[in-house]
């Protein structure tokens, strides 16, 4: 049972890394960003852990800037892509821009809330 | 050859033509919602109503006067004496913020409007764009024609009339246009997928949060319809983009309204949206992982996942349980808990239940407030299940969910209004459009096609650029009614493709008479609901309610502004550090007309406080003057409506001042002052109640008005009817005795008899001297 299990976890870690090898560059650039800042959020976490968390609106700004950059990105990601067919007439471009525009509406937010 | 091209030249123009009309319709509807709006400045004057509207008032003149930054810092000492109220994080600031961005606009365009009346105007301008936000909404929903006829419907409904009048200065004015705009940007995003309108709804509830405390909904709602998707298979990720950028933005932007603060994140109001977010996550990642993996492989991989990830699951959830489990509401605030369990209030917190709003509402209010809707609803509910979309399931949520806790308390019939004109409009539209398809069907016969399809082929295409809200030609119907008070029409559409269409109409299609009948009737109906509206408008809601109103046996108009009266006599013969003490009805029209501190007002945000003031209202003379003396209070206001018959005044509320001050103070027990289970004040009254401070204030001299004593409200004559106060004295009493306004006696200078310390007559007169010099005032009186 056992090892049946972990010889089926290693067929799915193969086909897995198999199949996401096969995406194109510029996603995998894209899914590095969201990594980096989902990385950064749970380093925010668990400094407010050791250290505390008294500037609340400070650490509550860091880690949801940080989720909020990755979640933009997703959300980038899937208007990229040109296997989604619900965007396929969304030229990329328009894409990026609204991702500019948002991060810029969002950042603005979290410059005024960090106190 | 000619022909196509003729016809797609017929097309556009009917495009143009519908477009040009559309827009003069939607120009009619807000100038409609503004003018129904204006009864109370008619009939009356352009004065701010109730008395919340004078709290927001007092605040915009602030606000004006000095400044956003001394706004945003603002201790107010003049309330709440001597506590004290931090305005600046205890407000909503959105309503006094639009209202003063308003009137500086328009002075710095050197139109000099004063700032009362743009505060009287702002509500009535709301709901113009209400409208707007509607027709917008509705459109998403079902198209162009079910928008017009929600919007021209939410113009006049009287629920939403009742708190938006011209004068009524409350946050629910603009607080309903943001709730609107907010689900129109929603389900904009949700049908398009575009990031742009995700910014844009993020930016409209953080104007909704700004506005009011029912953004609550919002942020509920939302999450409620994500689930909902997703639950029953529309994961797409449109949805991810409409949901999750909206949960991170909006939670900061309500983050930095003051108010809510670090509510945001910890409050049990806000866990949905943070819950779904998780979920909606894992969803996504589920369908990422499914799109790029074989079945087989997803098959073991979901095998894998749910042993390990269901134990990490629960050890969460647990912790999670633990945590609100700890706290004593699980993390609600007692407003909101309230909605969930009605019979939560009248328990533990007696001011949220004796609140007259906060009250479930009758059967018969709901055909009062939204009238015709209240049976096109259900109508509209299954249109919007034929066929069931994204944006139609989310308005049928909306309903739902709306109906429920208007059901629980009579202020959030408000929320109700804007959902049952768009359920009502949308049952209209789709029963119309089936009207006039008959009727074209039948008028040409067999050779109609030709017309139709060339309707039908320039539609299709449209639908086939994937912009689900825009397809749709809007049509002229036979019958419109351009009399005076009815100014609506009537829009219908008609959008199928072609092929299936001509099977369906077959099938949809009613005899010529009982369409021309049916379009007859529903007309009529349109007629009694903007009679009614109308009615309602100009009779029961827009009484500013501080100044009253009746007419005469002979026909002549008495007015009562015994209100302004007795405030404007405090203002001109008390001293402005003078302390006033009343019920806390009546708090932000005393600090906002007669400028006095007063001691509790409306924000009802202390308990103990008001207790203090109802104990002492409840109590005999002397112990109510030592708790008035404590709190520095130099005047004491009570409201009469014994001599006119004024039902809300202060003996009709005395029930809730012996509950609350017996709530704090366990020596005031409510049996006392009940005979047989009720609050009498006849001959049959109980001693307690005819010693009390409220009663003595209240028919202190009543009996020389008309010689018995008879009290118009109570319909008896009044207990105890020749008696004088030892330690109050009347100073002023309005011209309707409606208000009255007593002075606390100063204390005697020398004392007979016995005092509490018998000790010495040194001792005594130490403690005499040190309460006088406690006082502050003036020694020699």
């Amino acid at each position: 049972m056992a090892r049946s299990t972990s010889k089926d976890a290693q067929a799915l870690f193969n086909s897995l890394r198999s199949a996401y090898s096969a995406t194109p560059t510029s996603f995998k650039i894209i899914d590095l960003y969201v990594g980096f800042a989902v990385f950064t959020a749970l380093i925010q976490v668990v400094y407010m852990a050791i250290v505390g968390s008294f500037p609340f609106n400070s650490f509550l700004s860091g880690v949801l800037s940080c989720v909020g950059t990755a979640v933009l990105a997703v959300c980038l990601r899937i208007q990229v892509n040109k296997e989604n067919k619900e965007f396929k007439d969304l030229p990329p471009e328009r894409a990026f821009a609204d991702f500019v525009l948002c991060n810029l509406v969002l950042h603005l937010v979290i410059m005024n809330f960090l106190g | 050859m000619a022909d196509p091209e003729n016809a797609k030249e017929a097309t556009t123009l009917r495009y143009a033509f519908g477009n040009v009309l559309s827009f003069f319709i939607l120009l009619l509807i807000g100038v409609l919602a503004f003018w129904i709006r204006l009864f109370s400045v008619i009939k009356y004057e352009s004065v701010i109503h109730e008395f919340d509207p004078y709290f927001n008032y007092r605040v915009t003149q602030f606000l004006t006067k000095n400044g956003i930054y001394d706004f945003w810092n603002w201790f107010d000492d003049r309330t709440w004496y001597p506590l004290g109220r931090v305005i600046g994080g205890t407000v909503y600031p959105g309503l006094t913020l639009t209202a003063g961005t308003i009137w500086w606009i328009l002075n710095s365009l050197n139109i000099p409007l004063s700032v009362e009346t743009v505060c009287v105007f702002t509500a009535p301008i709301f709901s113009a764009f209400a409208s707007w936000a509607t027709y917008l909404l509705t459109k998403e929903v079902k198209g162009a024609g079910a928008g017009l006829t929600a919007a021209a419907l939410l113009a006049m409904v009287p629920s939403y009339i009742s708190r938006s009048v011209a004068g009524s200065y409350d946050n629910e004015a603009v607080a309903i246009f943001a709730l609107i705009f907010t689900f129109y940007l929603y389900i904009k995003t949700l049908n398009t997928g575009s990031l742009f309108y995700a910014t844009l709804n993020a930016l409209a509830y953080f104007y909704m949060v700004c506005s009011w405390g029912g953004y609550t909904f919002i942020i509920n709602l939302i999450p409620m319809h994500v689930l909902l998707c997703i639950v029953t298979g529309r994961y797409s990720s449109r949805l991810y983009i409409a949901y999750a950028p909206l949960v991170v933005l909006g939670t900061l932007l309500a983050a930095l309204v003051p108010v809510v603060g670090f509510n945001a994140v910890m409050t049990s109001e806000h866990f949905a949206s943070f819950l779904v977010f998780i979920i909606i996550h894992v969803v996504a990642f589920v369908y990422y992982i499914k799109g790029i993996l074989s079945p087989k492989m997803f098959k073991v991989a979901v095998t894998l996942v749910v042993s390990v990830g269901l134990v990490v699951c629960c050890a969460v959830m647990a912790i999670l349980i633990a945590l609100v489990a700890s706290s004593p509401t699980k993390g609600w605030s007692g407003r909101s808990l309230s909605l969930l369990d009605p019979t939560y209030a009248s328990k533990y917190i007696p001011i949220i239940a004796s609140v007259s709003e906060h009250q479930p509402p009758t059967w018969p209010s709901y055909f009062m407030d939204i009238n015709v809707l209240a049976f096109l609803v259900p109508a509209g509910i299954i249109a919007c299940f034929l066929p069931l979309s994204d944006a139609s399931s989310f308005v049928v949520l909306y309903i739902v969910t709306s109906v429920y806790f208007s059901g629980v308390m009579v202020r959030l019939m408000l929320v109700l209004a804007p959902a049952a004109c768009v359920m009502s409009g949308i049952a209209l539209s789709e029963s119309f459009s089936v009207f006039t398809r008959s009727i074209k069907f039948q008028l040409h016969g067999l050779s109609g096609s030709s017309q139709v399809d060339s309707g039908d082929a320039s539609s299709s295409t449209v639908v086939a650029q994937n912009d689900a809200g825009k397809a749709e030609k809007t049509e002229d119907t036979a019958k419109e009614r351009p009399s005076k008070k009815s100014k609506k029409k009537e829009k219908g559409i008609v959008d199928k493709p072609s092929l299936k269409a001509k099977i369906e109409r077959r099938l949809l299609v009613l005899p010529f008479e009982a369409s021309i009948f049916a379009i007859l009737l529903l007309v009529l109906l349109g007629a009694f609901y903007v009679v009614h509206c109308v009615w309602a408008a100009a009779e029961a809601y827009s009484a500013p309610s501080i100044v009253l109103t009746s007419y005469s046996h002979d026909g002549g108009l008495h007015v009562f502004d015994d209100f302004r009266e007795a405030y404007a006599w405090l203002s001109h013969n008390t001293e402005v550090d003078d302390k006033v003490a009343s019920w806390w009805d009546y708090g932000y029209q005393t600090t906002a007309m007669a400028n006095r501190t007063v001691i509790v007002d409306n924000n009802t945000w202390n308990n103990t406080h008001i207790a203090t003031v109802g104990t002492a209202m409840s109590s005999p003379e002397k112990a109510a003057w030592e708790i008035f003396n404590s709190l520095d209070v130099k005047y004491v206001l009570v409201v009469f409506g014994g001599l006119v018959g004024y039902p809300s005044d202060d003996i009709n509320k005395f029930l809730w001042m012996v509950r609350i001050g017996g709530g704090v103070f366990p020596h005031i027990k409510e049996p006392d002052y009940l005979r047989d289970g009720q609050y009498r004040i006849d001959s049959q009254a109980t001693p307690t109640m005819l010693n009390c401070l409220m009663y003595k204030l209240s028919y202190y001299r009543f009996v020389e008005t008309d010689g018995r004593g008879f009290d118009r409200v109570r319909q008896t004559e009044i207990g105890k009817k020749n008696f004088k106060l030892t330690h109050f004295e009347e100073v002023f009493t309005t011209h309707h005795w409606m208000v009255r306004i007593y002075k606390l006696k100063p204390p005697r200078n020398r004392i007979r008899g016995k005092t509490k310390k018998p000790r010495s007559q040194k001792t005594s007169s130490t403690t005499r001297t040190k309460r006088s010099a406690a006082t502050k005032r003036n020694p020699w009186h």
